[in-house]
């Protein structure tokens, strides 16, 4: 360390010479500056250094931690390089054995002899749960957020906050268990009402009913509820006062304002809180295969039991599966894995195309 | 277009604590009233009072009477948006909406009032700038963010984005501040302008300014830290920088305290 200048013993030369004018006595650091005499800080030169510049140093904290991050950095890449080839590695053999087209056919059965399996109707299964999920999880996810912050007491909006944090701590099993044990009898009545009264919209086709596409996404739209809440919540405590003010003064009323100022400033945050929910929701395993009715069809009545995603199937399907299968599995996991790729990309696409409006914003 | 306003004992509270206390004063129509005083002293509490931005703060509230031609802007019964329509601010901050164009800013006002007509939209646009001094200006970026205009242009905007909706009286919060200047020129000079249609009172530090631009001054000051602000003199602001009746004022004017 002598030869590095000290920083505290900068900070203690200047001490002493501040307060010696004043009544007080001079602090412990100005006294350890005073006896730790460092060749470098000539006493009576100060902080501004009337003995020369120092040279920069060869070695120091700067660089170690600029090293750290550097390999943090690193790190991620080397991750998801070495999933990326275990994957393809254990996919290729199973695609080559499989004797149906692997993007258009409607069963899984790669355990067999020849194999026989098709990803279409689990890519569909999970991006239309997925998509229902958000469909219900985002309008109630972002009335909680506005009543978080621009409606609520103080006091209830903080409790109320907690409350949806716990949400997201309860573990996705719990939520599937429940779906599957509980949520099943509401969702068959609300099902058979659905068909009753809205029976000639395709989507809400005949029975029978129970674990179907509607309860697995039902209880994936709680899953990702809080996730989105409360970044959501945190986007909207951003907007800056000014803006809400300005609205105001123009006479907007409490809704107006939010619609003027609040959203449009924080959609960027909301498409990104909107994605994560998606990814949470696409990746989302064993809630879906506890509530979902696992066929392989494309269909998209979302009342009738069936329905399968690719995170569920592989749950479901894993314990059973000799090489092949399990080659079959993992090919399935790199779809899902382009699929959440794809959708990362098209949200960054949206944030980029409104730059010019959010980085001055900032 | 312009209307008299007068405050009859007016407190406001932030809470408990009392932040003004029995204000009385008139404003002319198509004046210019300077507000003046020490940091504390309640000018601009005040100025929220005229259009009740003050309560929007929690546990804000005003006591006693505030009138727009004789009408009590806090009856019970009147819309507290009508209010803010009919009163615009500017604030000490330029604060165009950041995720809007420079067009869009200016007629965010007219869109809250359900005006959807395009050509309606265009022609108070142009007409809003012309009088803020700033359509020369950005006439040919009329579709680029607000938020990257300059400081000035920004306030020059607010200024557009406030009388566009055609208020009876601007309120401005010390506008100048955060300016330059040359930018304090043109604000200025605008200030001259809008008299023409709008009552205007404005909240500033500068005494300069108040003695430049307004027509009457009003003096707020406060005892000691934690007491309420009072107005100690009003009058015209020729005398109130020339001959105050009150010592306090003349303390003031002249830089012996505050």
């Amino acid at each position: 360390m002598g030869e590095t200048p000290h920083r505290s013993a900068h900070a203690g030369t200047g001490g002493t010479r501040v307060t010696s004018g004043h009544d007080w006595p001079a602090g412990a650091s100005a006294r350890f500056a005073e006896t730790s005499g460092n060749p470098r800080t000539p006493t009576g030169n100060g902080l501004g250094g009337g003995g020369g510049l120092p040279r920069a140093r060869a070695f120091g904290a700067e660089r170690a931690f600029r090293g750290l991050t550097v390999a943090a950095g690193a790190a991620v890449l080397v991750i998801i390089a070495a999933i990326a080839v275990f994957l393809i590695a254990k996919a290729v053999p199973a695609l080559q054995a499989n004797t149906e087209d692997f993007w258009t056919f409607e069963g899984w059965f790669p355990n067999d002899n020849p194999p026989k399996f098709g990803i279409g109707a689990l890519a569909f299964g999970t991006v239309l749960t997925a998509l229902l999920a958000l469909l219900v999880a985002v309008p109630v996810a972002l009335g909680i957020a506005l009543y978080l912050t621009h409606y609520a007491p103080r006091r209830i909006g903080t409790g109320l906050g907690f409350v949806i944090d716990l949400l997201a701590a309860v573990p996705s099993v719990v939520f599937g268990l429940w779906g599957r044990d509980y949520l099943v009898g509401p969702v068959t009545d609300l099902s058979t009402w659905l068909n009753r009264y809205f029976g000639w919209i395709p989507i809400f086709g005949d029975g029978p009913y129970g674990n179907s596409i509607l309860l697995g996404s039902l209880v994936l739209a709680i899953m990702v509820l809080p996730i989105i809440t409360s970044l959501s919540r945190e986007v909207f405590l951003q907007t800056p006062t000014a803006n809400e003010e300005a609205a105001l003064a123009l006479g907007a009323t409490r809704w107006e304002m939010l619609r003027t100022a609040v959203l449009p400033y924080g959609r960027p945050g909301i498409i990104a809180a909107v994605m994560l929910g998606l990814g949470r929701a696409l990746g989302e395993t064993i809630a879906l295969a506890l509530t979902l009715g696992s066929t392989y069809a494309i269909s998209f009545n979302v009342l009738t039991s069936g329905g399968n995603t690719i995170a569920a199937n592989i749950a479901n399907r894993f314990a059973e599966a000799n090489d092949t299968g399990r080659g079959a599995l993992i090919a399935s996991g790199l779809v899902l894995f382009a699929i959440t790729l794809i959708v990362n990309i098209t949200a960054r696409a949206i944030i980029y195309r409104r730059r010019e409006f959010t980085e001055s914003a900032a | 277009m312009a209307k008299r306003i007068e405050a009859t004992n007016v407190s406001a509270y932030y809470g408990a604590f009392k932040a003004i206390e029995n204000i009385n004063l008139t404003v002319e129509p198509k004046t210019v009233t300077a507000l003046i005083g020490p940091s504390g002293c309640g000018k601009s509490t005040f100025l929220r009072s005229i259009n009740r931005m003050h309560e929007v703060l929690p546990g804000a509230r005003v006591e006693g009477s505030l009138t727009i031609d004789n009408q009590d802007i806090y009856d019970r019964d009147v819309d507290v948006t009508a209010v803010r329509r009919m009163i615009g601010m500017v604030f000490q901050r330029p604060n165009p909406f950041p995720t809007m164009s420079i067009f869009e800013n200016v007629v965010a006002g007219l869109r809250l009032n359900g005006v959807r007509k395009k050509s309606i939209l265009e022609e108070t646009a142009e007409k809003a700038l012309r009088s803020a001094n700033l359509w020369d200006e950005v006439k040919d970026r009329l579709g680029k963010p607000g938020a990257g205009l300059s400081g000035g242009q920004q306030q020059r905007l607010c200024i557009a984005r406030t009388i566009a909706v055609e208020p009876q009286v601007v309120l401005m919060d010390e506008p100048c501040s955060a300016l330059d200047p040359i930018s304090t020129l043109a604000i200025e000079d605008l200030m001259f302008q809008l008299k023409d249609k709008f009552t205007i009172i404005i909240v500033t530090h500068n005494m300069q300014q108040a003695a430049r631009v307004s027509d009457r001054t009003a003096f707020f000051s406060i005892e000691k830290t934690g007491d309420p602000g009072r107005l100690i003199e009003y009058d015209n602001t020729q005398k109130i920088f020339s001959n105050p009746s009150v010592k306090k004022t003349e303390d003031y004017i002249t830089g012996r305290f505050g």
